[in-house]
C-alpha cells in the first residue's frame, strides 16, 4: 500500500514511454525535422489528436471516475482556445499593423496602432472598439492565466449552482448541455466581443516567429504530447489515491459517502473545476493547431462526441479514453477527408463522406448496448484469459 | 444519565401523508437501542431525519453536550458530528478492496485537500487492520469487496462505521438475511460497541432484538407507542393490538 | 395684361354662345386656349380649374389624355382633338365629345400638346377628384391609395368634395378618415387642425403617427445666449445632455460659421505632413512624432509659424457652448397644433404600449405552444417513463419529413397536411417501438447509458435524413387557409398560423390527459412506471405497456414535427434546435406531470420573449439568458415548478 504510486499504476509507465516513443517517431518522420514521410498537416492532425486525448482524459475523470455525465466540457476546451486565440490574433495583427502604418510619413502613435488594430480585428462584426474582455489581450502571461482562470471560474461558478442544489444524474447532464448551448449561442452574437460566428483565425501563426508551419506544427505537437504526459499522470495521481477512492465512492454511492461524512459537493466540485482547467489548456494547444475558433466548436454536439469517444474507448481507465479518444478521431478524419474508399452497390454507391456518421452512430449504440466496458474492455479479456491460462 | 440525542416533538409529512407524528426519542451516550415497529411505523423515516437526508417539518433534533441542532445540517457534517448510519441493504463500494473501504471511513481530515495529499501511516494501517480483525475479515483486506458474501459486506458496513469512530451508530436491520451464525457475531460486534458509544438498531426480528438484550422503543404511525425493555413492551396491550392486528 | 383682357373678352362671347347652344369641351378649352397654348405651372391653374368647373362629363378623359400628351392642336384653327397615328405617318384626329374620327392631318399641320412635370402634376391633382367620384369602386380605392401613398394640401379640396356623394360605407370611412388626418396637416385654418387632432387622439393607426410625426419635427438651432430664437420652440437642450453631445452642439455653431473648426486628428497630422523640412517639422524630427503629445506640440509650432490655423481647445469649446442656447424648434409654426399633436401622440403612444404589450404576450403564447408541443412527446417518454431519449428531436424531424414527402404526393395542401397527421404519427410510432424493442428496453434503470445509445440513434438519424433528403431546408407548406394573419389593429396582429398551432397544442394536452386517465393504455401505463412488478404480478404485461407507451411519445413527437414543420424550416438538423429546450421544459415544469410541461412550457416561452422585448434586436441573447435563468431557477425549485414531493419522487 504503500508503495510508490508508479509502481502501483504500471499502465501509467506504459503510456507515458508510448507517448514518449511515438513523439519521437513522428519527429523523426516529420518534415520539419526528420525525413519528410509525415507530412505537415498530419502532424497538425497527430497534435490535435494528442489534445482531444487531454481532454479525453478530464472527461474520464469527472465521468468516468466521478460519474457525472458532463455533456459541456467542450465549452470549457473552446473557452481555452478563445483565451490564447485572443493574445494570438492580438499580437499577430498588432505586427502587421505596425508594419504597414511604419510605411507613412509620420510613425504611428500608439493610439493610431490600437485603433487600427481594432479595426482590423473587429471590422468583421461593424465595430473598431476593443471590448472589455480584450483589455489584457496583448500579454501573453496574462493570457495563458486566462486559459486556466476563465474555465476554472465558470465550472466552479456554474459547478456550485448545480451541485450544491443536488442535480444529479441525467438532470445534471442536461444542465451542462445547456450551459455549452448557452455559451455557444452567446459567443455567437457579433456583441460578444469574440468576433461573433466569424471566430478567431489565423491561429497558426505564432507572432514574431518567422519559422516555417513544418516546424511550428512540431513544436506545437512537442507541447500537445508533453501536456498530454503531464495530464494523464496527475489524472492518474488523483485517482490512485484515497481521493479516488472517494469520488469512485460518489459515482457508486452518493449517498453512503455523504453518510461517511465527505462533502459530496465539494468534490464534485474540486474535479469539475480541475478537469475543466485541464480542457482549458488542451483547447488552448488544439486551436492554434487548428488555426481558427469559432462558436460552432462549443455546440452541445462536440461535446457529446467527446462522451462518444470515452465510452467507445472505455471508461473509467485513462488509457482507454485515451484509445477511444484517438481511435475514433482519426478514423473520423480518415472516413470523412476523403481517403476511405466508396463502396460501389452498383444501384447506390456508399459514400463514407455521406455514411461514417451513420455507422459511427449506430456503432455507438452496439458499443452501449454489448460492451458497455469499450475498447478498454479487451485488455481485461486479455488479462483474464492469460489469467485462467497461467493458472 | 445524561442524553447525546434528543428528539422531540418532530413532525414530517409527505403529500399529507404523516410520516413521523410529533415523535419523541432520547438516548444516552453508551446506551444500546433497539427500534421496532411494524412497516410504515417511520423507522427509516426516523433514521433519516437524525443523519439530515429529509428535513423535519417541525421539532427539534439536539445532539451532544453542547446541544446543537441537528435540523439544516448537512448529512456530511452530521456524519463529521459523530453519527454513523448503515443502510437496510448493505452498501459499500464493490470496486474497491476492504482495506481501501476502511480507509476511506477511518476519522481522519475529510477536506478535499487532506485527502488528496493523504498517504496512510503505519498507525492508519494497524488501524485498519485491527478493526478488519474485529469483524473478521484480517485475511480479506485486499479483497475487492463486491466479491464478499452478503454478510461480510454487513460486517464490513459495520467496520466501516466503527473507523468513523462515531458516538452514536444507527444500525437499520443488520441481521436481514444472515444465518444464524453470521447474526451471533454481528450481535457480538454490535453489543461490543454499546459498550463505548450509543447504538439504535432498527429491526424486526424479535429474537435478534432479544439477543441484543437492551431497552426497546416501539414506533406506530410516526410515534413512540411503548419504551421499556422487550418483556415489558410484549406485555403492552397497544404494541400485542399493533403486531397482531385488531 | 392684354392677353387676360381679351381672355375675359373671350369668355364672355363663349357665355353668350352658351346660352344658345350646349356646351362642348372644344368650347372650353377653345376659351383657354392661350393658357393651354403656353402650358406653363404657373399660369395654367386658371385653365385647370376651369376645366374641372365646366361640369363636363368627358372632362376627366379630356385630362387624363391631356396628361398622357394625346391631344394634339391643328394649326391652321387652333382646334383641340386626340389623335392616332397611322402607318403612312399622318393623324387620324377624332372629337372630344364621342370620339368620332373628324378627319386626318399630316403631322406638320399638328402640334401636340405636350405639358410638363409640373403641369401634369397639376392635371393630376384635378384628375383627383374625378377619380375620387369614379363610380369604379376599384378606381377610387386606388385614388385613395395614391392620396394617402402621397398626401398634399393641393388634395385636401378634392378629397372634401367628394365625401358628401360617397355610397360605398367601406370607402366613405377610408375618405373621412383621410380628411381628417389630411385637415390635420394641411388645413390653413388652425383651430380645424387642433381639432381634428383632438379628434383622433390616441388612435392606434400608423398613418395617424405617422402624420403627427412630421408636425412635430424639430431642428437644432443656436442662438446667443439671452436671445431666444423667434418659432415655435419645443425644448431648450444643454449639450452634453442625452439629446444633445457637446461635439454635436459645437458642430452646430461650425455649421452656421459661428466658430471655428475643430482640428481633427487627421487634419493636424495633414498639416504636419505639409510642412516637413528636411525631416523636422516645426523643429521636431519626424521620427520623434510618434505620441498624441508630441504632435500636438510640433502643431503649436506651426500655428506659432502662422503655418497652421490654430487647435481649438476643450476649453475653447466650453467658452464657444457657454456663449449660446440650443433650442430645439418645431417647422411647424402654430404652438397650439404642435401642442396638440404632442398630446395626441403621447395618448397614441400610451395605447401602442399596451397593444404591444398584449402583442408581446400572443407572440409569448405561440412561442409556448411551440416549446409545448415540442416537448409533449417528451412528458410521455421521460416524464411518465423515466427514458431519456436524445432521438426526440429526430422524430420530430421525422414527423416533418413525412409531412414533405406526403406533399410531394398530394398537391392540395389542406388535404396533404390532414393525410400528414396520421402518417406521421404512424412512421414516428413504429420509429420509437423499433428504438425501444431495439435498444431502450435494454438499459431501463441505467439512464446515463439510454442517453448515450439514443444519442448515438439521433446521430446516425440526422446523417441518414441529410443522406436522402440533402442539407438544404426543404418546405412544407400550410393550406392557403392558414395564410395570413388576424389582424386586430394596426398593433396586436397573429398568424393564423400560431392561433393553429395553439390551438393543435390544446388539443394534443386533451388528448395526453385523455390517454392517460381514460384509457386502458394510461392506466397500465401508469400502474408499469410506479410498480412495475406489482402491475406484471395483475397480469398487465409491462413489455408491451412499455413499448406502446414509448411509441406514442415518439408518435405525438412526428404529429409535432408536422406541426412545427409548416412555420420553421425543414431539415435535418431542426431536431437538435429543440431537443435541449424541449428538456428543460419538462425538466422546469417537473417531471411526470403534464401540468408541469404545460407550465415549463409557459415559463421558458414567456421569459424568452420577455428577454427578446427588453433586446429586441437580439434573440441569441435571449436564449442564452433563459438558459441562465433555467440554471439559476433550479437551485429555487430542483424538481421543478409542479414538484412531486415525498419518498415518491426518489433520488
Amino acid at each position: 500500500m504503500n508503495r510508490s504510486f508508479i509502481a502501483r499504476n504500471p499502465s501509467v509507465l506504459i503510456f507515458l514511454s508510448l507517448l514518449a516513443f511515438f513523439t519521437l517517431g513522428v519527429t523523426v518522420l516529420s518534415e520539419g525535422f526528420g525525413v519528410g514521410l509525415v507530412s505537415t498537416s498530419f502532424v497538425k492532425t497527430l497534435g490535435k489528436t494528442l489534445c482531444l486525448c487531454l481532454i479525453a482524459i478530464a472527461m474520464d475523470l469527472i465521468w468516468g471516475y466521478t460519474g457525472i455525465l458532463s455533456l459541456g466540457h467542450f465549452a470549457f476546451f473552446g473557452l481555452g482556445g478563445y483565451m490564447i486565440g485572443m493574445w494570438l490574433m492580438y499580437e499577430r495583427t498588432r505586427q502587421i499593423v505596425e508594419g504597414a502604418l511604419s510605411e507613412g510619413v509620420l510613425p504611428p502613435t500608439p493610439e493610431e496602432v490600437q485603433a487600427a488594430i481594432g479595426n482590423q480585428i473587429f471590422g468583421v462584426v461593424g465595430s473598431s472598439e476593443f471590448p472589455l474582455i480584450w483589455a489584457v489581450a496583448d500579454s501573453l502571461v496574462l493570457q495563458l492565466a486566462l486559459v486556466i482562470l476563465v474555465p476554472g471560474v465558470l465550472a466552479l461558478v456554474f459547478g456550485w449552482l448545480a451541485f450544491r442544489s443536488r442535480v444529479t444524474g441525467v438532470y445534471l447532464s442536461i444542465l451542462t448541455q445547456a450551459m455549452t448551448l448557452g455559451l455557444s449561442l452567446y459567443l455567437f452574437q457579433n456583441a460578444s466581443g469574440l468576433r461573433g460566428n466569424n471566430g478567431l483565425s489565423g491561429l497558426q501563426n505564432l507572432p514574431g516567429v518567422t519559422a516555417p508551419q513544418s516546424v511550428v506544427s512540431l513544436w506545437f505537437f512537442w507541447a500537445s504530447a508533453l501536456a498530454l504526459g503531464l495530464g494523464y499522470l496527475l489524472v492518474a495521481w488523483v485517482v490512485s489515491g484515497k481521493f479516488g477512492s472517494v469520488i469512485r465512492g460518489i459515482r457508486d454511492n452518493e449517498a453512503r459517502v455523504r453518510f461517511l461524512g465527505y462533502s459530496v459537493e465539494t468534490y464534485k466540485l474540486a474535479v469539475f473545476t480541475l478537469t475543466a482547467c485541464i480542457s482549458g489548456i488542451a483547447g488552448a494547444l488544439y486551436y492554434p493547431q487548428a488555426g481558427i475558433i469559432n462558436p460552432a466548436e462549443v455546440a452541445p454536439i462536440a461535446s457529446i462526441y467527446l462522451a462518444v469517444w470515452v465510452a467507445i474507448g472505455g471508461r473509467g481507465r485513462l488509457y482507454g479514453a485515451v484509445i477511444g479518444t484517438a481511435f475514433v478521431s482519426l478514423v473520423s478524419s480518415w472516413f470523412t477527408g476523403g481517403q476511405a474508399p466508396d463502396v460501389p452497390l452498383g444501384f447506390y454507391t456508399i459514400r463514407w463522406v455521406d455514411w461514417w456518421l451513420v455507422l459511427l452512430g449506430l456503432s455507438f449504440v452496439l458499443i452501449t448496448l454489448y460492451a458497455p466496458r469499450g475498447i478498454g474492455g479487451l485488455f481485461d479479456l486479455v488479462g483474464r484469459i492469460r489469467k485462467e491460462t497461467g493458472e | 444519565m445524561s442524553t447525546l440525542l434528543e428528539v422531540s416533538g418532530v413532525t414530517v409529512s409527505f403529500d399529507g401523508f404523516r410520516a413521523i407524528n410529533n415523535l419523541s426519542f432520547q438516548i444516552g451516550p453508551a446506551e444500546m437501542r433497539a427500534v421496532i415497529g411494524p412497516n410504515g411505523a417511520g423507522k427509516t423515516t426516523f433514521m433519516d431525519i437524525v443523519t439530515g437526508k429529509t428535513k423535519p417539518d417541525d421539532g427539534y433534533v439536539i445532539w451532544g453536550d453542547k446541544s446543537v441542532s441537528l435540523v439544516g445540517m448537512s448529512e456530511a457534517k452530521i456524519a463529521q458530528a459523530g453519527i454513523g448510519r448503515k443502510f437496510q441493504k448493505p452498501t459499500v463500494f464493490e470496486e474497491q478492496t476492504v482495506q481501501e473501504n476502511l480507509l476511506m471511513a477511518l476519522r481522519k481530515d475529510r477536506s478535499p485537500i487532506a485527502v488528496l495529499f493523504f498517504k496512510p501511516s503505519a498507525d492508519d494501517l494497524s488501524r485498519v487492520a485491527e478493526l478488519a480483525t474485529e469483524i473478521g475479515l484480517h485475511d480479506a483486506l485486499e479483497r475487492v469487496s463486491g466479491e464478499l458474501s452478503h454478510g461480510q459486506k454487513q460486517w464490513l458496513e459495520i467496520g466501516m462505521l466503527l473507523a468513523q469512530e462515531p458516538k452514536l451508530l444507527l444500525v437499520d436491520e443488520p441481521a436481514a438475511g444472515m444465518t444464524p451464525a453470521e447474526r451471533e457475531k454481528t450481535t457480538a460486534i454490535l453489543v461490543k460497541a454499546a459498550k463505548t458509544r450509543a447504538v439504535v438498531v432498527v429491526e424486526h426480528d424479535m429474537e435478534f432484538v432479544r439477543r441484543l438484550n437492551c431497552k426497546v422503543t416501539v414506533l406506530h404511525e410516526g410515534s413512540v407507542l411503548a419504551e421499556g425493555s422487550l418483556d415489558h413492551v410484549t406485555k403492552n396491550q397497544d404494541v400485542i393490538d399493533v403486531y397482531l392486528g385488531r | 395684361m392684354k392677353n387676360l383682357l381679351f381672355a375675359v373678352l373671350a369668355l364672355l362671347m363663349m357665355s353668350h354662345v352658351v346660352s344658345a347652344q350646349p356646351l362642348t369641351v372644344q368650347d372650353v378649352l377653345q376659351s383657354q386656349r392661350e393658357l393651354i397654348e403656353k402650358s406653363s405651372r404657373r399660369t395654367i391653374g386658371p385653365a385647370i380649374d376651369a376645366l374641372v368647373d365646366s361640369g363636363l362629363p368627358q372632362m376627366q378623359t379630356v385630362l387624363e389624355l391631356w396628361q398622357a400628351k394625346e391631344i394634339w392642336q391643328r394649326k391652321a384653327d387652333g382646334l383641340f382633338f386626340t389623335a392616332t397615328k397611322n402607318d403612312d405617318g399622318s393623324y387620324t384626329l377624332r372629337d372630344f365629345e364621342d370620339g368620332a374620327e373628324v378627319g386626318t392631318a399630316p403631322s406638320t399641320d399638328l402640334k401636340q400638346l405636350k405639358p410638363n412635370s409640373g403641369v401634369r402634376a397639376m392635371i393630376a391633382t384635378a384628375l383627383v377628384q374625378f377619380q375620387l367620384s369614379d363610380p369604379d369602386v376599384t378606381k377610387r380605392r386606388d385614388a385613395l391609395d395614391s392620396i394617402a401613398r402621397d398626401p398634399g394640401p393641393d388634395l385636401l379640396a378634392p378629397l372634401r368634395a367628394a365625401i358628401p356623394d360617397e355610397a360605398d360605407p367601406d370607402i366613405l370611412a377610408r375618405k373621412t378618415r383621410l380628411e381628417r388626418l389630411m385637415t390635420m396637416a394641411y388645413d390653413n385654418d388652425a383651430e380645424a387642425r387642433v381639432a381634428a387632432i383632438n379628434d383622433m387622439s390616441g388612435d392606434l393607426g400608423v398613418d395617424f403617427r405617422a402624420t403627427l410625426n412630421p408636425i412635430l419635427s424639430t431642428k437644432l438651432v443656436a442662438a446667443p445666449a439671452g436671445a431666444p430664437p423667434d418659432g415655435n420652440i419645443a425644448a431648450e437642450l444643454s449639450p452634453g445632455g442625452d439629446a444633445l453631445s457637446y461635439s454635436g452642439a459645437y458642430a452646430l455653431l461650425v455649421a452656421e460659421d459661428l466658430v471655428p473648426v475643430q482640428i481633427s486628428a487627421d487634419a493636424r497630422d495633414a498639416a504636419l505632413e505639409a510642412n516637413i523640412e528636411g525631416g523636422r517639422v516645426g523643429g521636431f524630427p519626424v521620427a520623434q512624432l510618434n505620441t498624441e503629445a508630441a504632435r500636438d506640440q510640433a502643431y503649436g509650432v506651426l500655428v506659432d509659424q502662422g503655418l497652421a490655423a490654430p487647435m481649438v481647445t476643450p476649453k475653447d469649446v466650453e467658452a464657444s457652448l457657454a456663449a449660446y442656447r440650443f433650442f430645439q424648434v418645431y417647422d411647424e409654426p402654430s404652438a397650439e397644433v404642435t401642442e396638440a399633436a404632442e398630446a395626441a401622440l403621447a395618448a397614441s403612444e400610451g395605447r401602442v404600449a399596451v397593444g404591444q404589450a398584449v402583442d408581446l404576450g400572443l407572440d409569448a403564447l405561440s412561442l409556448m405552444s411551440i416549446y409545448f408541443l415540442a416537448a409533449i412527446g417528451l412528458a410521455v417518454t421521460f416524464g411518465v417513463m423515466g427514458v431519456i431519449n436524445m432521438a426526440h428531436g429526430e422524430f420530430i424531424m421525422m414527423g416533418a419529413y413525412t409531412g414533405y414527402v406526403v406533399q410531394l404526393f398530394v398537391p392540395n395542401h389542406t388535404a396533404s397536411i390532414l393525410i400528414a397527421v396520421p402518417v406521421a404519427f404512424a412512421v414516428t410510432f413504429a420509429a420509437g417501438v423499433a428504438l425501444e424493442r431495439l435498444v431502450v428496453r435494454w438499459l431501463y434503470h441505467r439512464p446515463l447509458e439510454t442517453l448515450l445509445a439514443t444519442f448515438g440513434v439521433s446521430i446516425a438519424l440526422q446523417q441518414l435524413a441529410k443522406n436522402i433528403f440533402g442539407t438544404q431546408a426543404r418546405p412544407l407548406t400550410a393550406p392557403a387557409w392558414l395564410d395570413g394573419a388576424w389582424v386586430i389593429n394596426d398593433v396586436v396582429a397573429i398568424s393564423y398560423i400560431r392561433i393553429a398551432i395553439f390551438i393543435l397544442a390544446l388539443l394534443f394536452l386533451a388528448l395526453f390527459l385523455f390517454i392517460m386517465k381514460r384509457t386502458r393504455l394510461g392506466l397500465e401505463t401508469r400502474a408499469v412506471t410506479q410498480n412495475p412488478r406489482m402491475a406484471a404480478s395483475m397480469g398487465i404485461n409491462p413489455d408491451r405497456v412499455n413499448m406502446l407507451t414509448f411509441g406514442l411519445g415518439s408518435g405525438i413527437a412526428g404529429i409535432a414535427g408536422v406541426a412545427i414543420g409548416l412555420f420553421a424550416k425543414v431539415t435535418s438538423e431542426m431536431g437538435s434546435d429543440y431537443i435541449v429546450q424541449s428538456f428543460m421544459t419538462v425538466v422546469v415544469g417537473g417531471v411526470g406531470n403534464i401540468w408541469g410541461t404545460l407550465a415549463g412550457a409557459a415559463m421558458i416561452g414567456g421569459f424568452q420573449k420577455g428577454v427578446e422585448w427588453l433586446n429586441p434586436s437580439n434573440t441569441l441573447a435571449a436564449q442564452t439568458y433563459m438558459i441562465i435563468f433555467i440554471i439559476i431557477f433550479i437551485q429555487f425549485r430542483p424538481r421543478g415548478i409542479i414538484a412531486l414531493k415525498g419518498r415518491a419522487a426518489g433520488d
